[in-house]
C-alpha cells in the first residue's frame, strides 16, 4: 500500500467509531461501553476548551519539568559513526519517563469527571509510578495492577509506588506480566465503574483511549520538530523510537507524520531474536486480531490465543501494540524494525559510557538500531531518538546479566 | 424458528424458566466435557453454555478464569469446543448448545469458516463477551448466513437508547448481567434485576435470562421470579474443580455438577407460573 500524503490522511483517524483504517475499535464487555462513551464526550469537550488546555500546559511546565531538552549525543555519534545524533530528553521528565506526559492529563480528565479513585496497570513500573505520583498530588486512591513477574524484576519501583500511597496488586493470573495486570485492570474498572478512572499507560486498549493517551504524549514530538528546526536549521531525516504499546513512539512520530522528508523507525523488542520466537515483535512476526479491546497486530499462535513474549525490558513485553502503530505499518509511512536483548544492552552501556546518560533498556533498543541506521548515513543528516526513559529501574537487571550479586 | 427460541417457547407453554449451566470446554479434562454436557441435561439443564477457553479471559473471576487456565492445559481449543458440540449431537439432538467466549479465537478462525463449522457440528448460537454491536455487523452476517443466534448481553450500565439498539441485533434471548463485576462476584440484588429486566420488557419481546451471581436454587428462584431464565456458571465450575482438585472419579465429578443443576432446577420450578 501507498501513502498518499496530500490527502492528509493522519489527521483523519481514528474515526468516529474510534478505527485507524481496520484496527482499533471498542471490543470490550458491555458493562464498559457507557463509561467509554462517557469519557469520549468528555474528551471532546476538554479537548478544544482553552481553560483545560492552559491547566495541562501548566502541569507539563511546572510539574512535568516541560519541555524537555532535545541533546545531541556527539561522542556517541563519534562512535557510531555516519549521521548526527539528537536525543529527545524524555529520560528529564518528572518520575523519569515519558508516561508522566499521560497520567498528567488523563488524571486532569479523572478530576473533571469527579472520580475518587484511579487505577492502572504497568509492566516495567514507568506508568505505575507516574500514575502513583499523580494520584498523590490529586489526593486521589490509586491501585496499580503488575505482573508478580514484573513486581520481582522492578522491585525498585514497586516501592516507589507504595512510598507514594497506592496499592501495588501482584497479578498472578496467566503469565503474570503486562498483558495479565491489563486483564485484571479491566476486571477491577468493570467492578467499580462508578467511581474509578482507569488511566491506560499506552495507546491501546479501546477507543478513545488509544487517542487520548496519542494526543496527551504528541507534546514530545511538537517540541522536538520545534527543537529541531531552532538547533539545527532543518527537520531531521529520521526518527527512532522503541514501541512496546507504542505511547512514546506515537508521541514523537505523529506531529512528523505530514513531513515526507522524514523516515520513521518503531523499534520493537527483538527478545533473544525474532527467529527464536522468543520476543515482543507483533508488528514484525505476529498477525491482526482482537485484544485488550482493540483490534491490532497480536503475538497468537494458530488457534487464536496470545502468546507468552519475552523481552529483558519489562515495559516492552507485551504481545499486543496500539492500533494506530498497526495501521501505521500496513499504510507504509513507518517502518517497524526491532533489536534484540544483546543489542539493547549493548547500547545501553555504550550511552552510559560516552555521554554520562542512563538509558532506560525500553530507550536501548531504539538507539540500538539508532546506530546501526546512522552508520548507513551521512555526517550531515540527523536522526532523533526519543530517549524515552531513565535506567536507573534497570540496574538490577543489567546487574544480573553482569553477573554482579549485591 | 432457532432451537434456542423454540426452547423458551416450549417453557414459557409450560410456565417454566430456563437453565442455562456454563462450563469451559476442557476443563478439568478433554474427556470429561461431553459427559458432562449429558449429565447437566439429565440434571434438568434446558441450554448448556460452553465456554470456550481463552488465554486472556478479561471478563471472568478468579473461578472461571482457572478453569480457562486448566482446559488450556489440557490442550483445549476453539476448534475441541466444535468437536465435544458434534460428539454431544450424536446422542443429543434436541438440547440447544452456544459457545461464550472472547472475539480472538472466532476472528483468529474467521467468521465464515466459523459459522460454516459451527453450522456443521450442530451449534445453536455464539455469545461474545468483547463484540459489542458497534462491532459485531461482521461476525453477525456470517451467523446469520447459517441461522445461528448471536446472544448478546445488556449489563446495569447500559442505557435505554443502546438496550434498543441492542434488542435490534439480537435473536434467540438477551443475557442480562446481573451486576457491575466479573463472573462470579457474589452482590447479586434480585430487586435491581427486577427493575432492569422490566425496563428491557419495554424494547422487547426477546427471552431474557440472568447471570452474574446466581450461585443456588435460593438465588436462582429469586432472579427466575422475574427471568425467561437463569445461567449458572462459577458456582458449577467451582464444584467440579473442586472434585477434580480432590481427585474425583469422572463418575463423581458427573455427580456433584448434577446434583447443584438438579438444585437450581428444583429452585427455578418452585417459582409458580
Amino acid at each position: 500500500m501507498t501513502t498518499d500524503l496530500s490527502t492528509k490522511i493522519f489527521a483523519s483517524v481514528p474515526d468516529a467509531e474510534g478505527r485507524f483504517g481496520v484496527y482499533g475499535g471498542k471490543f470490550v464487555a458491555e458493562t464498559l461501553m457507557s463509561a467509554l462513551s462517557e469519557l469520549e464526550a468528555l474528551y471532546r469537550k476538554l479537548a478544544d476548551d482553552p481553560e483545560f488546555q492552559r491547566e495541562l500546559d501548566e502541569d507539563l511546565a511546572h510539574y512535568v519539568g516541560r519541555p524537555s531538552p532535545l541533546y545531541e549525543a556527539r561522542r556517541w555519534s563519534d562512535r557510531v559513526g555516519g549521521a548526527r545524533i539528537l536525543l529527545k530528553r524524555e529520560d528529564l521528565n518528572h518520575t523519569g519517563a515519558h508516561k508522566v506526559n499521560n497520567t498528567v492529563g488523563q488524571a486532569l480528565l479523572a478530576k473533571h469527571m469527579g472520580k475518587r479513585r484511579v487505577i492502572a496497570e504497568t509492566g516495567a513500573g514507568q506508568h505505575g509510578v507516574a500514575t502513583a505520583t499523580i494520584a498523590a498530588r490529586l489526593g486521589l486512591e490509586c491501585h496499580v495492577f503488575m505482573g508478580e513477574e514484573d513486581v520481582r524484576r522492578q522491585a525498585l519501583n514497586v516501592y516507589r509506588m507504595k512510598l507514594l500511597g497506592a496499592t501495588v496488586v501482584p497479578v498472578t493470573s496467566g503469565s503474570r506480566t503486562l498483558k495479565d495486570a491489563m486483564n485484571e485492570a479491566m476486571r477491577d474498572w468493570v467492578t467499580n465503574v462508578d467511581d474509578t478512572f482507569y488511566i491506560i499507560g499506552t495507546v491501546a486498549g479501546p477507543h478513545p483511549y488509544p487517542m487520548l493517551v496519542r494526543d496527551f504524549q504528541c507534546v514530545i514530538g511538537r517540541e522536538a520538530r520545534a527543537q529541531s528546526l531552532a538547533q539545527t536549521g532543518r527537520l531531521p531525516d529520521a526518527l527512532v523510537a522503541c514501541v512496546g504499546g507504542g505511547s512514546n513512539a506515537i508521541g514523537l512520530f505523529h506531529p512528523f507524520l505530514e513531513d515526507e522528508s522524514v523516515a520513521m523507525y518503531g523499534v520493537e523488542a527483538g527478545g533473544h531474536g525474532v527467529a527464536s520466537g522468543e520476543h515482543a515483535a507483533p508488528l514484525t512476526a505476529g498477525t491482526p486480531g482482537v485484544l485488550h479491546g482493540n483490534r491490532t497486530y497480536l503475538m497468537q499462535d494458530e488457534d487464536g490465543q496470545i502468546m507468552h513474549t519475552h523481552s529483558v525490558s519489562a515495559g516492552l513485553d507485551y504481545p499486543g501494540v496500539g492500533p494506530e502503530h498497526s495501521w501505521l505499518k500496513d499504510v507504509g509511512r513507518v517502518n517497524y524494525v526491532t533489536a534484540d536483548d544483546a543489542e539493547a544492552l549493548a547500547a545501553f552501556h555504550d550511552l552510559t559510557r560516552t555521554e554520562g546518560i542512563m538509558p532506560a533498556l525500553e530507550s536501548a533498543h531504539a538507539l540500538a538500531y539508532a546506530g546501526r541506521l546512522a552508520a548507513t548515513m551521512t555526517p550531515e543528516q540527523t536522526i532523533i531518538v526519543n530517549l524515552s526513559g531513565r535506567g536507573d529501574k534497570d540496574i538490577h537487571t543489567v546487574a544480573d546479566i553482569d553477573g554482579m550479586d549485591f | 424458528m432457532s432451537k434456542i427460541a423454540g426452547r423458551f417457547q416450549q417453557l414459557a407453554a409450560q410456565g417454566r424458566k430456563a437453565l442455562v449451566p456454563y462450563i469451559v470446554a476442557g476443563d478439568p479434562n478433554l474427556a470429561s466435557t461431553v459427559p458432562l454436557m449429558h449429565a447437566l441435561v439429565a440434571a434438568g439443564a434446558d441450554i448448556i453454555e460452553l465456554g470456550v477457553p481463552f488465554s486472556d479471559p478479561m471478563s471472568e473471576g478468579p473461578v472461571i478464569q482457572k478453569a480457562h487456565e486448566r482446559a488450556l492445559a489440557s490442550g483445549a481449543r476453539l476448534r475441541d469446543a466444535l468437536a465435544m458440540v458434534a460428539t454431544f449431537r450424536e446422542q443429543d439432538s434436541e438440547t440447544p448448545v452456544l459457545l461464550m467466549g472472547y472475539a480472538n479465537p472466532v476472528e483468529h478462525m474467521g467468521y465464515a469458516r466459523f459459522a460454516d463449522q459451527a453450522a456443521a457440528v450442530g451449534l445453536d448460537g455464539l455469545l461474545t463477551v468483547d463484540i459489542p454491536p458497534e462491532e459485531v455487523a461482521g461476525v453477525n452476517a456470517e451467523l446469520h448466513r447459517v441461522g445461528m443466534d448471536n446472544i448478546f448481553l445488556i449489563a446495569p450500565t447500559t442505557p435505554k437508547a443502546r438496550i434498543e439498539s441492542i434488542v435490534n441485533q439480537a435473536s434467540g434471548f438477551i443475557y442480562y448481567v446481573a451486576l457491575k463485576g466479573v463472573t462470579g462476584a457474589g452482590n447479586l440484588d434480585a430487586e435491581d434485576v427486577a427493575r432492569h429486566l422490566a425496563h428491557i420488557r419495554e424494547a422487547t419481546t426477546l427471552p431474557l435470562a440472568v447471570g452474574f451471581g446466581i450461585k443456588d436454587a435460593e438465588s436462582a428462584r429469586r432472579v427466575g421470579a422475574t427471568a425467561d431464565g437463569v445461567v449458572v456458571g462459577s458456582a458449577l465450575v467451582d464444584v467440579i474443580a473442586q472434585a477434580a482438585a480432590g481427585g474425583a472419579s469422572q463418575e463423581d465429578l458427573l455427580r456433584v455438577a448434577a446434583e447443584l443443576v438438579a438444585s437450581i432446577r428444583s429452585g427455578l420450578d418452585s417459582i409458580a407460573s
